[in-house]
């Protein structure tokens, strides 16, 4: 039986690529995967009682290594900020190519704890800092010193004791261009280095809180216990910064999602799903609706997703516990027809992540086909001609061009880059200044506006042309054509509308990293929490693939 | 050092700042990429432009033809450029296209650099006395060693170069015989059994 892809007109709206979920996809999880057979060591641990000095740690194999060096400096309570515009944070953290010398470490030690305005070089692979969960770090020190286990209520409300509040890479601050690193077949999948430096951080946390413990206390002080180290990881809180990322990198964009849709319909097409396979697909799926009752939040609006994800996963057990029949052939493509027909966007896609869990036959091959090289289809073809450009836009962007852009509820934000952190922003256009300044990021809007153009122009006529007299929408021209070939490069919603969410963008983007906890602080900015679960570095070569569902918490 | 990535993302948003439309401002942050990967001076050459520019009119060559010159004022590299590269399936057929007075013609560069990995041809860009073989946007030789800014080019002058070997059959033939020394001469039982199929694959 043949399967079709489900349709971008349906995939890429933002209500649905904000209800994705993690997945054996994720980028965490096939890095702890690529990584497992590599050796892990601590390599330098000189702090002082209060925590704060320098430690690396090194991932090695044959003559390949990466080295994380901490910086973990004072923090007055006054200085501490999650937001983008603090300026200090508890520890800094940067992932050098191969063994930092003495000379790297203090030349690094200048530069990591100032962050955006510090410079790298091509040898720092990726960049990053990140603040104490005050609260849950004091009491875990302060029980260790005792000799107690901290308390897990209060462990599992946050999940971490670290949250990073930004991870660099890709040539950001003068660290290493991507084109120096990209065929090192260990990183094949998008930001492997950036989550080897948030899993090797969360190491740095646990040696961190065990040692002030040790030193507070030498005689009674006992060590975090591992299977409460396992199932914590480390937070992150997101802004604006990662929305216009998926708009800017079409061609990626569609290779993430196409990997995930490709899953899909190879699973849907099982004829006889075996017993094996389905029983751990139903294990995961028993396992994580626990998980998901641990997800705190304050957001209302996460907080009702939460309520019908669980209503709906509890009808969904009670459908496979009665009224399903195992031995019915395509035992995956019925599923996922009874999700569409009775739940919601979030549970559709909750399931659809843990249909992947069996098949590591269909799922690794797919994994290294998940970055771009972008440079490939940036050239416009210039020869073809005005009538194929319109076909496009009429068959790639057929919900687009319904939209009114005339009405001011259409037409309602803009986003710029603000002037003191050069961060994407998002602003109402009729109240605020700088609309003349908007960032090419109203995709919708601009790809109407080509096509009223267009409609104006001779259809024989050549791109070329149309351009030596108008060049002004000539960024979604060239989007038109990577779109023809890249079904899943667009998001097909209005990014500028009164009704847009912008942390369904971000939701998209962190679900492919593999975040689970999703935290709304706001329409704009969250938090998530990452690696918890997950096996720690001594452990990595002799660990169980679904460890995200193992999690106590 | 900068890397590649600051570099493209600082000369969009100031080729923007500059006036241009976003879709030009990504073409010439993709261009001083490539000039800067090359070792060519391309951030100095934007920088100077875009002062010059706030001063003085510029021309925006729109129609490509095999003579260009200015009505008035030197032309903008990067509109001749981007007009260049749009319509360059279209010139392939010139053998050779001279363009008067382009202001900061090192702009105008990579543009040719790019038109020569679309049809497939190595294209020699003259800037007056300064040579580039621009070799399928793959490389480019040239006796062009002085990190300068220039800041106009009296003559412009582009030719298409045939695809042909830079070599004579007979260069050819010497080393053809040369690599034969590797091969190893066939006798009667090798020709029988060494070869996959045989000589009985006829059924």
């Amino acid at each position: 039986m043949e399967i079709n892809l489900r349709s971008p007109n349906i995939i890429m709206k933002l209500s649905r690529l904000g209800s994705f979920h993690q997945s054996k996809l994720s980028f965490l999880r096939s890095f702890l995967k690529e990584f497992k057979n590599w050796e892990y060591k601590r390599d330098l641990f000189d702090l002082n009682k209060f925590g704060h000095g320098t430690a690396v740690y090194s991932l090695k194999k044959d003559s390949r290594i990466y080295s994380l060096i901490c910086y973990a400096n004072e923090l007055k309570e006054s200085e501490r900020s999650d937001r983008v515009i603090a300026t200090k944070w508890d520890a800094a953290f940067t992932l050098y190519d191969g063994v930092p010398t003495k000379y790297d470490i203090e030349r690094l030690r200048n530069e990591v704890p100032k962050q955006e305005i510090g410079r790298l070089s091509y040898k720092e692979l990726t960049l990053s800092r990140a603040n104490k969960s005050i609260r849950v770090f004091n009491h875990v020190v302060e029980s260790l010193s005792n000799g107690k286990q901290p308390n897990t209520n209060l462990l599992s409300k946050v999940g971490y004791l670290y949250r990073t509040t930004a991870v660099y890479g890709s040539g950001k601050f003068g660290l290493a261009d991507r084109f120096r690193i990209k065929n090192r077949k260990e990183i094949y999948g998008p930001f492997r280095l950036e989550m080897m430096l948030v899993y090797l951080v969360r190491q740095f946390t646990f040696d961190q809180v065990n040692y002030m413990a040790k030193l507070n206390n030498p005689k009674l002080a006992v060590s975090l216990d591992k299977n409460i180290s396992r199932n914590l990881g480390i937070g992150n809180s997101t802004g604006l910064g990662m929305a216009p990322f998926i708009v800017n990198h079409p061609t990626l964009l569609n290779n993430w999602i196409f990997a995930r849709e490709k899953a899909l319909k190879k699973i849907r097409e099982i004829k006889e799903v075996k017993k094996e396979d389905f029983d751990l697909f139903v294990n995961c799926l028993k396992k994580s609706v626990k998980n998901i009752t641990s997800w705190n939040t304050d957001s209302t609006y996460q907080q009702n997703k939460i309520k019908n994800l669980l209503n709906d996963l509890n009808k969904f057990i009670k459908f496979i516990e009665k009224d399903f029949n195992f031995s019915e052939e395509f035992l995956f493509n019925k599923i996922y027809l009874w999700t569409e027909k009775y739940s919601g966007e979030e549970c559709i896609e909750y399931i659809v992540s843990l249909m992947m869990e069996p098949y590591d036959d269909i799922i690794d091959p797919l994994i290294n086909q998940m970055s771009s090289e972008e440079e490939k289809y940036f050239n416009i073809p210039t020869d073809r001609k005005i009538e194929e450009l319109k076909k496009i836009l009429e068959e790639k962007y057929s919900e687009i061009l319904k939209i009114d852009f005339s009405k001011k509820e259409n037409n309602k934000n803009f986003w710029f880059i603000s002037k003191n952190k050069e961060e994407p922003r998002l602003a109402d256009r009729f109240k605020e200044n700088g609309a003349e300044l908007e960032q090419p990021l109203a995709i919708a809007r601009d790809i109407k506006k080509l096509y009223d153009l267009l409609s104006k122009s001779k259809n024989s006529s050549t791109i070329g042309k149309f351009l030596s007299s108008d060049n002004n929408l000539r960024h979604v021209v060239r989007r038109a054509f990577i779109s023809e070939k890249f079904p899943y490069s667009e998001i097909q919603d209005n990014t500028i509308g009164h009704a847009i969410v912008p942390i369904d963008m971000l939701r998209l983007k962190l679900s492919f990293f593999g975040a689970v906890k999703f935290d709304p602080r706001s329409d704009k900015w969250l938090r998530i929490c990452m690696f918890q679960g997950a096996p720690l570095p001594s452990e990595l070569n002799n660990h169980n693939d679904q460890w995200i569902y193992n999690s106590l918490n | 050092m900068k890397s590649l990535s600051e570099i493209e993302t600082i000369s969009k948003r100031a080729t923007k700042a500059a006036g241009y439309s976003w879709g030009i401002s990504e073409e010439v942050g993709k261009n001083i990429r490539l000039l800067e990967m090359y070792g060519l001076p391309g951030i100095k050459n934007l920088n100077e432009y875009y002062k010059k520019k706030k001063e003085q009119t510029f021309e925006n060559l729109k129609l490509i033809n095999k003579e260009n010159k200015i009505t008035k004022f030197q032309f903008c590299p990067i509109i001749s450029g981007t007009s260049f590269l749009d319509q360059i399936k279209s010139l392939e057929s010139i053998n050779e296209i001279k363009f008067e007075k382009i202001a900061y013609p090192l702009l105008f560069l990579p543009f040719v650099s790019r038109a020569s990995e679309v049809v497939g041809k190595r294209l020699l860009l003259k800037l007056d006395d300064s040579e580039f073989l621009l070799n399928f946007n793959i490389n480019i030789y040239s006796n062009f060693l002085k990190k300068k800014i220039i800041e106009v080019s009296e003559l412009v002058l582009i030719k298409f170069l045939e695809n042909a070997d830079s070599f004579s059959e007979s260069e050819w033939k010497q080393l053809y015989q040369l690599s034969e020394d590797t091969f190893v001469e066939e006798s009667d039982s090798l020709k029988e059994n060494a070869a996959g199929a045989g000589l009985t694959d006829n059924d």
